[in-house]
């Protein structure tokens, strides 16, 4: 669900081996604590902040020129900052960070895992009599596939087709993320693959095969906008672009929509919860598309704010709505 | 009244704070009434058996329009944080509507004056800080009042609550209230016993965060010390 999460303005910083933070120094740089204004270090030689505190590795750090501003970038180069000869830096530590990619494949693969548990109805989850049976409703099966479908596409696209801007994220966050996905991959599992489970009564096999094709339909949608996106940045390049409709149809949402990954996520879903009838699902649904939208928002001001002929017409997430 | 100080009043804009002391003062005197309702019921009947039915209208009234008070957090007008005051009042809520209201059986319960009792001075306490507070007036005992009855109030208060859940147990069990089983066509179930169960176990992690919040600002308010907090 999660595609592209707003963190300090940065870069990759994959690697936390020894880099050098201010190639062309002039003499006298001091750091002091953000906080508490102690003098940490004074470098008159080229040589990086880790080297007199081992524990605060490249990707903890950040430096800025105001205790409460926002941190300098990588590629910030010293003589062409507003510093004088005696340039002085505010460091904080950004606590311990892990990469976004460790934290991607660990919140995917837990609900991938955690469904096939309860779909193969492996001990210790419903009574005894139920181990390892499976459900007589063609219509689990089918949610089964849909939701493994899902999370593999999200591994995959983790894998190969997202441009990650920034390198880590801090430590905890690993924690927050797992406990959502894991949690409410768990609580849906429960029930659909539950023997009292009852399918869809509103509208029975109708709703299943239609809720199938939105279904397939966000999918493929999804897919293609991450795709989009992914050619809008060649490999390496830090330059920031508008995304317009491609060849693709499924990208011809871009006209109305700032963010339509997250509309065709929200569609998947919904179509989700019309398959399986089921409400936590809906409850899951719902949650997600609170968050979605919270950062549909967030993106789309900042694309207004960064480009004067951002395209009028389009919403953040939802077309005309939203 | 309550009523009375949700008006709008030309005077808000050119005295703030002393239509904010108002609000505060109202509040003060909501608590008041209850607590006197609850020592004129004991001194005449002699028992508090049947108290809680006496105060029980005013006392869900008065609790539900506390969510007011989240909304002065979140506006910005008392300087306490809003979720430390929503969960504060959420739990109150939860446990005048869905305990106390919900389990006739329990209303007789020592716990459940105990947690009352708890509550008024507490509220009676930290709403004449704030209103002394605002007007620029705040004589000391109520300022060490306010950081320091706490430390034995909370806990005692916590007390109360809990035991007053752990009895009303066994009732939920037999009624099966608010709880749904499977199957259903929403494929969803509920079981209140169990969620009741989770409700006293989270007090492990909350209530020490709530406490050592409480000592924090003692430390703060009471004994000047510099605390530096750490952020996100």
């Amino acid at each position: 669900m999660i595609e592209r999460r707003e963190g300090w303005e940065g870069n990759d910083r994959a690697n936390e081996g020894e880099r050098d933070l201010f190639p062309q120094l002039k003499p006298g740089v001091e750091i002091l604590d953000a906080k508490t204004k102690d003098k940490l270090c004074f470098l008159d030689k080229v040589r990086p902040l880790h080297k007199y505190y081992p524990q605060w590795y490249a990707a903890r750090q950040s430096i800025r020129l105001d205790p409460k501003g926002k941190s300098l970038k990588d590629e910030d180069v010293l003589q062409h900052l507003p510093v004088g000869t005696t340039a002085t830096f505010y460091f904080r530590d950004l606590g311990a960070q892990i990469s976004w990619v460790t934290v991607f494949l660990t919140e995917y693969g837990g609900p991938l895992l955690l469904y096939l548990m309860f779909y193969f109805r492996v001990p210790f989850i419903y009574a005894p009599k139920y181990d390892f049976t499976t459900s007589k409703h063609w219509v689990v099966h089918l949610a089964c596939m849909c939701h493994s479908f899902h999370y593999l596409k999200r591994l995959l696209e983790t894998l190969f087709v997202h441009r990650f801007s920034h390198g880590t994220m801090p430590l905890r966050n690993i924690f927050k993320n797992c406990t959502y996905y894991w949690g409410f991959a768990a609580w849906m599992a429960y029930y659909i693959n539950h023997p009292l489970y009852t399918p869809p009564t509103i509208y029975g096999e109708q709703q299943v095969r239609i809720a199938l094709i939105i279904f397939l339909f966000c999918q493929v949608g999804n897919f293609s906008i991450h795709i989009a996106l992914r050619n809008l940045r060649p490999p390496g390049s830090k330059t920031r672009k508008i995304p317009y409709p491609t060849k693709n149809p499924f990208t011809w949402i871009f006209l109305l929509v700032s963010c339509p990954n997250y509309t065709y996520e929200l569609g998947s879903w919904f179509g989700f919860t019309l398959m399986t009838q089921c409400l936590p699902v809906a409850f899951f649904t719902a949650v997600g598309f609170i968050q979605m939208t919270v950062w549909a928002k967030g993106k789309h001001r900042s694309y207004l704010k960064e480009f004067r002929d951002y395209p009028p017409l389009r919403s953040p997430i939802l077309p005309f709505v939203l | 009244g309550p009523s009375a100080h949700r008006q709008q009043s030309p005077t808000k804009h050119r005295y703030p704070s002393l239509h904010k002391s108002r609000g505060r003062g109202t509040t003060t005197s909501r608590w008041l009434v209850l607590a006197m309702a609850m020592m004129r019921f004991y001194i005449q009947k002699g028992t508090h058996k049947g108290l809680y039915k006496s105060i029980a209208r005013t006392l869900k009234f008065f609790q539900t329009i506390a969510l007011v008070e989240v909304v002065h957090c979140a506006i910005g007008i008392v300087r306490t944080s809003v979720i430390v005051t929503g969960v504060q009042v959420c739990s109150r809520i939860f446990m005048v509507w869905f305990i106390t209201n919900s389990i006739k059986q329990i209303q007789n319960e020592e716990s459940v004056i105990l947690f009352l009792a708890v509550w008024t001075f507490t509220e009676i306490t930290r709403y004449s800080f704030y209103t002394f507070n605002l007007l620029n007036h705040l004589p000391y005992f109520i300022k060490w009042a306010r950081y320091n009855m706490f430390i034995i109030m909370y806990p005692l208060g916590v007390a109360g609550e809990l035991l007053t859940i752990y009895t009303a147990l066994p009732y939920v069990r037999k009624t099966g209230m608010l709880s749904m089983r499977l199957p259903n066509k929403y494929n969803v179930s509920f079981d209140y016993y169990y969620f009741l169960v989770i409700v006293m176990l989270s007090y492990i992690p909350l209530f020490p965060q709530l406490y050592f919040h409480m000592l924090r600002q003692r430390r703060k308010v009471l004994l000047g010390e510099i605390i530096v907090e750490k952020d996100e």
